[in-house]
């Protein structure tokens, strides 16, 4: 078992005739990803090594089955691209680009709630069902299959977090990148609801940042809703208030969105708050 | 991106949210030419890129034709400093000089993204010129929020929310809510991060006037917004952090004295509170990005090493799309052209990292090898110790 994503899972990427989704697009296949088409307006009837190549969305799903979508467009384009994916009816969206405008991600909010299609990202690494399905740009040679879900805002950290637990022998259900924007699809609630329905799932690390108060938010349904042990880090306690820190969404400013506050939450709510993460794998060994 | 108070001022008469007559002066000579013009009193205001101005002595009221040149003086080549500023302060190298209003209410209006309920929220209060987070804090009930959804924009019964809400008499009613409509638009049009007034105003003659004006515009939207990107100050910035951004990098300047170099935001600060917990301080924050190529990491080297504070370098990089073997390449090219004069701790882990281990090893540099995070951020507060 696993969330989101799996074998079966059959994917399209929009932008794949660009650097970057040839780049990546292949790199999952190399991992074992069904990649069944690609989109690139314009570029209809052309292949990208065997991926054919649609001019729509919809015309991609419609000859190919097409159940996800990996975005990696240019973001003055990724809000209509997200959109197009839900307007065809895709189930998954992973959008990778980074630097959307904040109010194009509002519309597109906006829009999916009319939708049943799941967004993950922007600005995230992807997800990842170890040995099964990678839809993003992880390197192929993170992780490995085993009980533990893992989801962070933070791309490096997540793949801190997987190689800290293989290193200590445990492996992964599903790790998701959710990314670093102040407005994103899949919020930490969403996965920790997907890891707690999942047997194969037997514990969690979540990793958080400044920024927001998405987890508290989820500290607050892991003490209502989870008996799973989850293990969480906070990345930014030296982070100066008022400062983007990278992500567009990690900024403390007006004394909200602070590490402390979110560290706090964490030990309130039985959550196991790692304080260094350099021995986050040892923590894990100890509580798991 | 934040912009000043005065360019701020040009986008709202652009649509039409009243503010009083101003001009923009970087001499002294100048501001007495405008005071004549306007006549007197006139407001003296410093123009830069934080809040709580008034307090620091960067706005003053000139009420004689010899406190028009004092204030001047004064104001402008200041250091001005405010809480926002930190202690090094901001120089002052232009003012905003405005014509006197009489006052008889002060408002408070701002417009945010709320990335909670996806919409806009516009915020008012009948106690504007006050510090808002305080008002929040003690009387969160005099603090109105009013949520727009993108896909109506604002209608008028939001309008009527904020008019009700501040309580204004019925004659302000109309053309309050065209303000607020106003700076909706604005708000939505310009991809604006931040909108604030502080203090919007009732005058003596019952009009409504922006008496201040704070923007930051998204800067992920500039592409779409060039004549605000012309609005960009350099001078407001700090100069390391200028430079990195032309190569790519983000680098944020803090007080410590280990520098280092990580990519991803989230390991980026990661990095900086184990450097802590170890017992030494960042000297920055800099993520050379996923995509960072051996140049890249020169000059993010180059750059920490401008630094004098710094007195050890720790490097820690997890190889995704960056793969370790360029990352090495990167180090090795600068501390060839450097010279290095501070011990440099390395830890590396992911994509081709036996590659890069090996690039190092053989380099003949005199590095510190780390056998993960924890092991490096020990290291390297030992070092700076």
């Amino acid at each position: 078992m696993s969330v989101f994503v799996n074998k079966d899972t059959r994917l399209l990427v929009q932008g794949i005739t660009g650097q970057e989704g040839q780049f990546h697009a292949r790199s999952c296949i190399e991992y074992g990803t069904k990649v069944v088409a690609g989109v690139t307006p314009g570029k209809g009837g052309q292949k990208m090594d065997d991926v054919p190549i649609y001019n729509s969305v919809k015309e991609a799903r419609a000859a190919s089955g097409a159940n996800a979508s990996m975005i990696l467009v240019p973001p003055p384009f990724a809000a209509d691209a997200i959109m197009e994916a839900a307007d065809a009816g895709i189930e998954l969206v992973v959008c990778i680009t980074e630097g959307i405008p904040v109010m194009d991600m509002m519309r597109v909010k906006n829009y999916l709630a009319t939708k049943t299609t799941r967004l993950i990202g922007p600005n995230c690494p992807g997800i990842m069902t170890p040995g099964e399905c990678k839809i993003g740009i992880m390197p192929n040679t993170m992780g490995k299959p085993g009980h533990v879900g893992v989801v962070s805002r933070s791309g490096t950290l997540t793949y801190e977090a997987m190689h800290q637990l293989t290193q200590v022998g445990f492996g992964q259900t599903t790790c998701i990148g959710i990314g670093g924007d102040p407005i994103n699809g899949t919020n930490f609630i969403d996965c920790l609801e997907a890891f707690e329905a999942d047997p194969e799932t037997k514990a969690i690390v979540m990793i958080g940042e400044i920024g927001g108060n998405a987890e508290e938010d989820a500290c607050e349904w892991i003490k209502a809703n989870t008996d799973k042990p989850v293990v969480g880090f906070v990345a930014g306690l030296t982070a100066p208030p008022g400062r983007r820190m990278g992500h567009a969404g990690a900024i403390v400013s007006g004394g909200k969105g602070t590490a402390e506050a979110k560290i706090e939450a964490m030990k309130n709510s039985g959550v196991h708050h790692c304080e260094n993460l350099g021995k986050m794998g040892d923590l894990c060994k100890k509580v798991f | 991106m934040k912009i000043h108070e005065y360019q701020a001022k040009e986008l709202f008469r652009k649509y039409n949210v009243p503010t009083p007559n101003g001009k923009v002066a970087y001499k002294i000579e100048e501001v007495e030419k405008i005071a004549d013009e306007f006549g007197l009193p006139v407001v003296v205001k410093a123009q830069v890129h934080a809040g709580g101005r008034g307090k620091g002595g960067g706005v003053k009221l000139a009420k004689t034709k010899e406190e028009v040149t004092q204030f001047a003086d004064d104001i402008i080549g200041m250091t001005l400093v405010t809480k926002q500023t930190g202690a090094e302060g901001k120089k002052v190298n232009m003012v905003l000089v405005e014509q006197g209003v009489s006052i008889k209410k002060e408002l408070y209006l701002s417009v945010i993204p709320d990335r909670e309920t996806c919409s806009v929220a516009i915020v008012c209060s009948q106690d504007g010129g006050m510090d808002i987070e305080e008002v929040a804090a003690k009387t969160p009930e005099r603090i109105i929020t009013v949520h727009v959804s993108p896909t109506t924009g604002v209608q008028p019964f939001h309008m009527r929310q904020v008019c009700f809400g501040l309580e204004l008499p019925k004659e302000l009613m109309k053309p309050m809510s065209a303000i607020v409509k106003n700076l909706y638009n604005l708000f939505v049009d310009y991809d604006c991060s931040m909108l604030e007034i502080n203090p919007l105003i009732i005058t003596g003659e019952d009009n409504i006037i922006a008496l201040d004006a704070k923007i930051d515009v998204d800067g992920n939207a500039l592409y779409r917004h060039a004549d605000v990107k012309d609005m960009h100050d350099a001078d407001e910035e700090d100069p390391i952090e200028l430079e990195a951004s032309t190569f790519g990098l983000n680098y944020i300047n803090l007080e410590g004295n280990v520098g280092n170099i990580v990519n991803g935001a989230g390991l980026a600060m990661a990095t900086m509170d184990i450097v802590k917990q170890a017992g030494a301080s960042p000297a920055n924050f800099l993520d050379v990005g996923g995509g960072a190529n051996a140049e890249a990491i020169e000059n993010g080297f180059r750059l920490i090493m401008s630094d004098p504070s710094v007195k050890g370098i720790l490097i820690n990089v997890f190889g995704g799309i960056l793969r370790c073997d360029v990352l090495a390449q990167g180090v090795v090219q600068a501390a060839t052209k450097l010279k290095l004069s501070v011990p440099v701790v390395v830890r590396m882990e992911g994509t081709n990292v036996v590659e890069g281990r090996k690039i190092l090893a053989d380099s003949g540099l005199d590095l510190v090898n780390a056998v993960d995070l924890a092991d490096a951020a020990e290291k390297v507060a030992a070092l700076v110790a």
